[in-house]
């Protein structure tokens, strides 16, 4: 249960942080959210990994889709030297995925270390 | 042991952050490049997008719509011309703001600002030459014409208010990947905009290289190697017509004989040019020849084949004039098109009007030049030079009554040391305002107005070809032009005498012109517009073989239909190859062939002379006409040890046909005397050698050999359509070059309900994420064409109508 409200707290708050703040605050929203919701670290790399990676992927597939692919086949060509729209897609997904991932490992610490230091 | 897990976890955090939000890997931070919400995924547009729009701004007197059809053109009405040229700004912006602003730094020499060092010969160059100079004159000419002034001012105010709108989700995609950010426009870049378009069309220059050639070669061969008059010339003004006397008589300096024509003096600059062959295609034909009995007119411009497209298409309405065509992103009005009354077009003069002077200075210092036996104080203008990364580079440019010294001792162009001074002296230095050839001639009713609007082209010259329905076809070899004597400027001239100046300038009206003539047609593919039975020395390099061809075709047509002028336009019948092939023939020895090359002979033999996309023939020809150049000229030209204008292929010909013991035959560095067939047989060798390697690859038909390709303006191939299959190329009408070609293919049927057609190779939008990119690319590259849409104010409910933006 507190897996899956992290990870839709982190895919909406990073959703709207990128509304008016550069693409780092993904970074910040996924550090927050487990110092809040305390998980085990490796869930919430999990799930900070999870949340990013479904937002960023999920948003670049559908506008891609709506486009039909006519601009990832040419930024793919230009960065990837290969004609594959799903790579562009993959690392638009994975970039934001590994920030938050080490992100919410990084809150989860913090949370744990909160909660020594109050008992 | 959990603190280190934290302070692991956080620092790989922060480098991780730190890594996609850098700009020492990429120009521009990888996170923000791919974040979905505001980097480069924005401009994936959805291929269903709706681009109607509701816009209010306070600029506008009045009220604006513009209606998209199916292929995304805008047709713009507007309540008043200011409105019109304020929406023009805005559509310019909005569909191709990345390559105006692109184009208009390259013009004043600002690229190494986002690309960095590698570009700052590249602005060396434009500032040198004085491009910024140049568009300050041309800004004062718009500025003392109100007309002209009101126009640019609404133009410029609807880019910027595009420009204003943007945030950095809308922002061109190329901004985003080359990380700057698009600057506020103003009438300066759009005058510098014109610039660029003529340093590409008035810019190309061998001077320095003629002059090499001067030092090396008898005055005899020199003229055998680079002649003024071509033997197919079939000039655009027919050949017997008898022009009046020269108004301006040209005095040769008297020192000329010593100084100029026997002087042997080398050079060592190394010149960037533009595409010799910017060029283009176009005729009219008169009602007599037509079968609805009203003129055609019909005009395909060679330029560069870049992606986004030179051309934006458009219609502009207001309550003064109808116009369609093709427009500058970058300048107001419509530039080749048609009226409801008119269709004007244009191609290259191709006059030399830029030359170059050797200056003496007084000393190191440079402080002071000699000039008419005194010493005049040098001015200088500082050149900032910004650089991405770097420092600012300061170049000290001099400028001497003759023009800018473009180059000296710390500036050769090239790698080469050069210790002398030229300045330059280029016509497009001088004030003019060519805009308002545009907005007259998008308003022109007839012959007397179209005359009116073509006197204000100075820079870059250009035969302007007019058609009305009313039956008149004119063409005027139009240009403000020095007249000059006999070769002169066509070497670096001295410095220090104002004899060797231009004497003045050709009168206008005696400038090459047809009206209405008996023949029916007027045409011109850029080959001399008169014999040497015109009073002045019309110099520079005029390709032969497309307006002997135009010529031929349009005297044998009758009943012409739109249809024949498109079939016309995009011809790939080799003309040159008509008059070559006989002598490769001929002169091959077959004997010293081995059973491959007799293969590939028999190819070339049976090839029917037409470059079209599949024939192998045509690639045997080129391929071994170009041998043949090289095993011809290359022995004298690699021992002269300078850079030298390499020979036009009519000369070539010409001097085949003329020379049966031509002494460049030999190869210098053999014991024995070679004769044309041993040139011949070896070239072809030489070429057949080239030739097998694309066989097996598969590449040796035409297109495939060719292989024409649209680049984007910054050299990006994933955003460029490369591999196209179209035939052509050099001396065929179609002139479809590796890069370079046509670039808006247009035919107009003057009829009462104006019949048009027309395509070029890019798309409306600049976006390389919208579908309107390229779509027009492999309709042109088929030779197909879109009828052109004058829409009616009365056809908004036409099912041709996408989309609605309305402005007030």
């Amino acid at each position: 249960m507190k897996f899956v409200i992290s990870t839709i707290l982190i895919i909406f708050f990073s959703f709207l942080g990128c509304l008016f703040f550069p693409w780092w605050i993904i970074g910040i929203v996924a550090f927050i959210i487990p110092t809040l919701i305390y998980q085990d670290h490796f869930v919430s790399f999990i799930c900070g990994f999870i949340s990013l990676f479904m937002l960023w992927g999920f948003l670049s597939f559908w506008i891609s889709l709506k486009n039909e692919h006519i601009l990832a086949h040419r930024v793919s060509l230009l960065i990837f030297k290969t004609d594959n729209p799903f790579l562009l897609i993959f690392a638009t997904a994975f970039i934001g995925a590994l920030v938050a991932g080490f992100a919410a490992l990084t809150g989860s610490y913090v949370r744990k270390e909160k909660q020594q230091t109050n008992f | 042991m959990k603190i280190l897990s934290l302070i692991v976890s956080a620092i790989v955090t922060i480098i991780l952050v730190l890594l996609f939000n850098t700009r020492m890997l990429l120009p521009v931070p990888l996170g923000q490049l791919l974040n979905p919400q505001e980097g480069l995924w924005q401009n994936a547009e959805p291929v269903d997008k709706n681009y109607s729009e509701q816009m209010s701004f306070p600029q506008l007197e009045g009220k604006v719509k513009v209606y998209f059809d199916e292929r995304l053109v805008p047709h713009v009405f507007a309540d008043n011309n200011n409105d019109a040229y304020f929406v023009q700004g805005y559509l310019h912006a909005k569909f191709r703001l990345w390559q105006m602003e692109f184009q208009t730094r390259a013009a004043a020499g600002r690229l190494s600002e986002i690309i960095g060092p590698k570009a700052l010969d590249y602005d060396r160059d434009k500032r040198r030459l004085g491009m910024v100079y140049a568009a300050e004159n041309s800004l004062q000419a718009i500025e003392d014409d109100p007309e002209t002034l009101a126009e640019c001012n609404s133009y410029t105010a609807g880019v910027n208010a595009y420009i204003e709108s943007l945030t950095e989700s809308t922002l061109p995609v190329e901004y985003k990947l080359l990380g700057y950010k698009p600057e506020k426009w103003s009438n300066l870049k759009s005058a510098l905009f014109l610039k660029y378009m003529a340093l590409e069309l008035a810019g190309f220059e061998n001077d320095f290289e003629a002059t090499n050639a001067k030092s090396v070669f008898s005055s005899a061969d020199f003229e055998k190697i680079y002649p003024i008059v071509m033997d197919s010339l079939d000039p655009i003004v027919p050949k017997g017509t008898v022009f009046p006397s020269a108004a301006i008589q040209v005095k040769v300096p008297s020192t000329a004989d010593s100084l100029y024509y026997d002087n042997k003096d080398s050079t060592t600059i190394t010149e960037q040019k533009p595409d010799k062959d910017n060029g283009s295609n176009n005729w009219a034909v008169g009602g007599q020849k037509t079968k609805s009995g009203y003129p055609i007119l019909c005009n395909d411009p060679h330029l560069d084949l870049n992606l986004p497209s030179i051309w934006y298409e458009m219609q502009m309405s207001t309550p003064s004039y109808n116009a369609y065509g093709v427009t500058f992103p970058g300048a107001p009005a419509i530039i080749i098109g048609f009226n409801d009354s008119c269709a004007f077009g244009f191609t290259n003069a191709q006059r030399d009007v830029r030359d170059y002077y050797e200056i003496k200075f007084n000393d190191s210092s440079r402080s002071k030049y000699w000039f008419d036996s005194t010493w005049v104080p040098s001015t200088y203008r500082i050149e900032d030079i910004k650089i991405k990364g770097e420092p600012d580079f300061l170049d000290t440019v001099i400028y001497t009554k003759l023009g800018p010294v473009m180059y000296d001792q710390k500036y050769s162009g090239g790698r080469s040391t050069n210790h002398k001074d030229y300045a330059v002296r280029w016509k497009a230095h001088d004030r003019s305002n060519e805009l308002k050839m545009f907005t007259l001639l998008n308003k022109a009713n007839n012959y007397g107005d179209y005359l009116k609007a073509i006197k204000y082209l100075h820079t870059p010259g250009q035969n302007c070809i007019f058609a009305s329905k009313s039956g008149d076809i004119a063409i005027w070899d139009q240009g403000e032009f020095p007249a000059k004597w006999y070769r002169q400027g066509d070497f670096v001239m001295p410095g220090t005498d104002s004899s060797y100046l231009w004497q003045g300038m050709i009168p206008q009206a005696e400038n090459p012109h047809v009206l209405n003539p008996e023949r029916g047609f007027v045409s011109s593919a850029n080959q001399m517009p008169a014999d040497t039975s015109y009073p002045y020395y019309l110099g520079g390099s005029f390709p032969p073989y497309r307006g002997w061809e135009i010529n031929k075709r349009l005297e044998a047509m009758n009943n012409i239909s739109a249809q024949d002028m498109m079939e016309l336009q995009t011809d790939n019948f080799n003309v040159f190859g008509k008059m070559a092939l006989p002598i490769l023939i001929k002169n091959m020895q077959v004997d010293k062939l081995s059973p491959q090359e007799k293969r590939y002979f028999n190819i070339l033999k049976r090839w029917n002379l037409r470059n079209d996309t599949d024939s192998k023939g045509a690639t045997l020809f080129v391929v071994t006409w170009d041998s043949l150049e090289t095993v011809i000229w290359k022995d004298e030209f690699l021992q002269s040890g300078l850079q030298l204008p390499w020979p036009n292929e009519s000369t070539l010909l010409d001097d085949i046909n003329k020379y049966p013991d031509f002494k460049f035959y030999d190869d210098i560095n053999t014991l024995n005397v070679e004769t044309l067939p041993d040139d011949v047989t070896a070239a072809f060798k030489m070429a057949t050698a080239v030739i097998r390697k694309a066989d097996e690859n598969g590449k040796m038909e035409w297109a495939k050999y060719k292989d024409t390709h649209v680049e984007h303006l910054a050299r990006l191939d994933a955003f460029s359509r490369l591999h196209l299959s179209i035939g052509g190329g050099l001396n065929t009408i179609n002139a479809a070059k590796p890069q370079h070609g046509p670039s808006w293919r247009m035919v107009v049927s003057l009829t009462p309900e104006t019949e048009a057609y027309g395509v070029y190779p890019g798309g409306e939008s600049g976006d390389p994420g919208s579908k309107y990119y390229d779509d027009f690319i492999d309709k042109w590259a088929a030779g197909k064409y879109f009828r052109l849409w004058m829409m009616k104010s009365s056809e908004v409910n036409d099912k041709r109508v996408k989309y609605t933006m309305s402005f007030n």
